[in-house]
């Protein structure tokens, strides 16, 4: 069979299903914050994928904002968890609780 | 099967089976070093599909510059398999449930589409005058905006991660 539209959605799905599980699965901040990447890549792969099939450049302009999008989300997030790792020696999610009580 | 079906598949596996290495690895080093083979994976994807352009980016923007602000980080803070927390085993099921169900909900709205061909051919709009074109006319807007917008996230990056007192490391791009 050969490579259509629906294996490229199912790729994409894959992907993006591991990048949420693995952000439920896991307490560390950073791995959390890579599997947001993870899920960000899978949508930009299905935005090239029907660019390719429709023969038209917006979507691979959609994947070049959502690349800035990503870098600018990654410079301030790791400031951030740096900013918290400094403040309480840890990158463990469960610990940034204090709203609850 | 041709070569492009080939291609697909090899990439395809190497993918998410990295990907998988991403969220199951205890050392967050090695997810790092995952992703960015995940993200290899996906620029073969952008080469196969006639996007060229976005295959250097992806791999000059993600896997050279933001996964090394990652490794840097993770490395940074002396992270390792030792001080990982985990969660508790039925917490990990309940998101592998909640994944897979989304997984199943959306393979089920997908599984009825149509098929589209996909024209091996080879085309032009992934080279780069084109997609300047593109984006010089069309999306010149969001172009400029998305300039403010790290204009902005450099700034935010330097004041949040400025020291209040004494010696002052800072966290900038």
């Amino acid at each position: 069979m050969p490579v259509n539209s629906t294996h490229y959605l199912f790729l994409s799905l894959l992907l993006f299903s591991i990048g949420i599980m693995g952000a439920l699965m896991r307490r560390n901040a950073i791995i959390i914050f890579m599997c947001i990447e993870l899920m960000l890549n899978a949508v930009n792969l299905l935005l090239v994928a029907f660019s390719k099939i429709y023969g038209d450049a917006d979507a691979q302009l959609f994947v070049f904002f959502i690349m800035v999008v990503a870098a600018v989300e990654v410079a301030v997030g790791l400031a951030i968890i740096v900013m918290m790792y400094r403040k309480v020696h840890s990158v463990d999610i469960n610990i940034l609780n204090r709203l609850k009580h | 099967m041709d070569i492009y079906g080939i291609l697909f598949w090899v990439l395809s596996a190497i993918a998410v089976g990295c990907a998988l290495g991403v969220i199951l690895s205890r050392n967050p080093v090695n997810s790092v070093l995952f992703l960015i083979l995940t993200f290899f994976a996906i620029s073969g994807h952008y080469l196969l599909m006639n996007a060229q352009f976005l295959f250097i980016v992806n791999i000059i923007v993600y896997a050279g510059a933001i996964m090394v602000l990652f490794l840097f980080v993770v490395m940074l803070m002396n992270l390792n398999a030792d001080v990982e927390p985990q969660k508790g085993q039925l917490v990990q099921l309940a998101g592998v449930i909640a994944g897979g169900i989304l997984f199943l909900v959306v393979l089920a709205a997908i599984k009825t589409t149509q098929p589209q061909a996909i024209d091996k051919t080879t085309t032009d709009i992934g080279l780069i005058t084109n997609l300047g074109k593109v984006l010089f006319t069309k999306f010149v807007l969001p172009f400029e905006i998305s300039s403010v917008l790290f204009l902005s996230a450099m700034i935010g990056a330097v004041v949040i991660g400025k020291k209040e007192d004494t010696h002052n490391l800072q966290k900038g791009e």
